[in-house]
């Protein structure tokens, strides 16, 4: 907790996801398929999403959107206000490096790199300073509590110590916005709890939290649940059990 | 991100992946080496037949008794052959009916023992000219003096000796000026040769070179000449005065219609100059060895460039995802490219130029300067081009598209 504080020693302002009408349509004429198909979404600031749904309904489509890894067919996004859907490539790479931190089921770390290198490398496409940059990586690992693995490579790391590299990786740009697609996926019930007190610290400290997931335990430690099915958002409530 | 960040990602990228760093540098090396060496291999080659030729001299052509000889005249019988005489050799020197002969030479020679005091020696080549000889056969005096046209009318018992010659009788004192007994008449010596080298088997420094009249008064008698040399005005018109000095002596020897020549032109520009054509087309295939080696090479690299690129589409798109910036991956990319190419480019200079030091199938290479630009400069074309276009191609996907690349 305190040194998430450490991390995010300066509070972002508000950050807003607001989508309208998105659609995101693959394919042409009658063999496309509506992978979104009109979906509306607001998330305020310092709130804890999890989006469940069965396979193929578009989470996944829609992360991505949210994470400026994708366009959309139609539709607008606005991320803390300011509209992604119509930027150009240079101000999404900002956008992605500065606003958002993505963590991907299969962690996405560049193979044979440190993990201080691994997590040191968004800021390195920032400018950020080299001696900066070395202090915020090893508070960032010391934060996902691989303070001691600084000098490993992916391959010498467990799934779950991995996926807590890419956890540091995210934060460690302090970005507004914390996607995680199916973080848990692909780790065991001990490293889904290290990931899941993580994800309440990070949120704890003021950060909007959305995930993505398939495991109902997962879901129910957000503040709001999502579910989707065939491109549409079907259900949107609190989670009672965490909001009171 | 500063030039110098990009260009450290470059260098950790090179170092990460270091097998794949290795052979690209090979590849490139054997390419690069492999075209300097085999045009410097081709080129040698030309060069050594190049100087053969001007250590012969082209423009000159030898005739000698009975046919047969190269340009195939047939044989005549022996019962109508005339010899060539000194009378032959004074015809072709005129200059209305010859223009394109500069000079003749004939030659007599004999077999004759040299003696002084108690040293003997029989020289390999024991003949009697005139001083035409001198330039027509490339001989020249290292002291002493030649014999001259006067020496020559006046039928003077003076002798140019080779350094063989001249050691087998004088051993290290100089000759110039002391006498010697070669087949019975005495001689002045006046000139020592230039050392010639042997060629073949044959030791040119084993030589007695006399006037011609006096051979013939003192030595042969009216002996037939053994050859004569004609030399031609230059090198183009080595072909024309050959046909000049056919129908000269075709006309003395009364050769026409059926009836086939008793004198042969030997042609030595012609020789040499098939010799050099064909060293021309054996560095043409080297040169086209040369070129698929490289283009072999090329696609090596080009194939490594590609699939590294596609291996690392993947790491392209995560780089994207985390706000790298499309410059910064490309630049990286390039900056890859660029010193596994000049890098490669480089040892395979190196390796060319220590490659051409060493004889190769009994030629010395002599490195051709435009083949190692050549090769450098194509071999850093291919490498920039296909390690650059991929990667511009991959910084260019959406950041899904490229986490999606498989
Ligand atoms: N690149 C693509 N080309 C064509 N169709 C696609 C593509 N990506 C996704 N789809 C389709 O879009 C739909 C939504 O896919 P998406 O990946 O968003 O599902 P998901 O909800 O994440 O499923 P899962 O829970 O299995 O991950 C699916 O029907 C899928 O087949
Ligand atoms: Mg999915």
């Amino acid at each position: 907790m305190e040194a998430v504080r450490a991390v995010d020693s300066v509070v972002d302002k508000l950050p807003v996801i607001e989508v309208r009408d998105a659609i995101k349509r693959y394919g042409v004429g009658d063999a496309s398929i509506f992978a979104l198909n009109g979906v509306s979404l607001t998330i305020e600031a310092g709130e804890y999403v999890a989006i469940m749904g069965p396979s193929g309904s578009g989470k996944s489509t829609l992360m991505n959107i949210l994470g400026a890894l994708d366009n959309m067919t139609s539709g607008e996004y606005f991320l803390d206000g300011i509209e992604i859907s119509s930027m150009d490539e240079i101000h999404l790479s900002i956008v992605r490096g500065r606003k958002i931190g993505f963590i991907f089921q299969s962690f996405n770390l560049i193979p044979r790199t440190t993990a201080i290198a691994n997590v040191e490398l968004p800021m390195a496409y920032q400018g950020v300073k080299t001696k900066e940059r070395r202090e915020r990586a090893l508070v960032a690992l010391d934060v996902v509590g691989l303070g001691d693995r600084i000098n490993h490579e992916p391959t010498e790391l467990s799934g779950g110590q991995q996926q807590r590299v890419a956890v540091a990786r995210a934060l460690v740009t302090r970005p507004a916005l914390l996607l995680a697609d199916e973080p848990t996926g692909a780790l065991d019930s001990k490293s889904t709890a290290d990931l899941l007190d993580l994800f309440d610290q990070i949120n704890a400290a003021g950060r909007t939290v959305v995930v993505i997931t398939h495991e109902l335990d997962v879901a129910h430690r957000a503040k709001r649940i999502i579910r989707m099915r065939d491109g549409k958002i079907v259900s949107d409530e609190l989670n009672k059990e965490r909001v009171a | 991100m500063s030039v110098f960040e990009i260009v450290r990602f470059a260098i950790r990228g090179l170092f990460t992946n270091r097998l794949r760093t290795f052979l690209t540098v090979l590849g490139i090396t054997i390419g690069v080496a492999s075209v300097i060496i085999l045009l410097a291999v081709g080129n040698g080659s030309s060069k050594a037949i190049q100087a053969s030729l001007d250590r012969l001299g082209t423009n000159s052509l030898q005739v000698r008794s009975g046919g047969g000889g190269f340009g195939a005249r047939a044989r005549a019988s022996a019962s109508s052959q005339k010899p060539l005489t000194i009378l032959d050799a004074a015809a072709l020197m005129d200059k209305t009916q010859a223009p394109d002969i500069l000079q003749v030479a004939p030659i007599a020679s004999t077999n004759g023992t040299c003696v002084v005091g108690a040293s003997t020696t029989t020289p390999s080549t024991f003949y009697g000219t005139w001083p035409a000889y001198y330039k027509a056969s490339n001989t020249s005096i290292q002291s002493g003096s030649y014999f001259t046209n006067d020496d020559v009318t006046q039928g003077r018992r003076v002798a140019l000796i080779g350094q063989t010659t001249a050691t087998a009788l004088f051993g290290t004192t100089s000759p110039i000026g002391q006498t010697m007994r070669c087949s019975g008449i005495e001689f002045t010596v006046i000139g020592l040769t230039t050392v010639k080298g042997a060629s073949g088997f044959q030791d040119g420094d084993s030589l007695v070179l006399i006037p011609i009249t006096t051979m013939e008064n003192s030595i042969t008698g009216n002996q037939p000449l053994s050859s004569i040399i004609v030399e031609a005005t230059n090198s183009k018109t080595t072909d024309a005065a050959q046909t000049e000095l056919t129908t000269i002596l075709d006309a003395r020897h009364g050769i026409s219609g059926r009836k086939t020549a008793d004198f042969s032109v030997f042609n030595q520009a012609s020789l040499l100059t098939t010799a050099s054509t064909s060293s021309k087309t054996f560095t043409t295939l080297l040169g086209m060895v040369a070129a698929i080696s490289l283009l072999v090479g090329g696609i090596g690299i080009t194939n490594i460039m590609l699939v590294t690129v596609i291996e690392r589409t993947r790491e392209i798109g995560i780089r994207k995802a985390i706000g790298a910036p499309k410059g910064a991956i490309l630049s990286q990319f390039l900056i890859e490219a660029t010193i596994l190419s000049v890098l490669g480019g480089a040892l395979g200079v190196l390796v060319g130029f220590i490659g051409s030091h060493f004889t190769i199938a009994g030629t010395k290479p002599v490195i051709v300067p435009a083949s190692v630009f050549l090769a450098f400069g194509v071999s850093i074309l291919i490498g920039v081009f296909f390690g650059g276009y991929p990667a511009s191609r991959a910084a260019s996907l959406r950041p899904i598209e490229a986490l999606r690349h498989e």
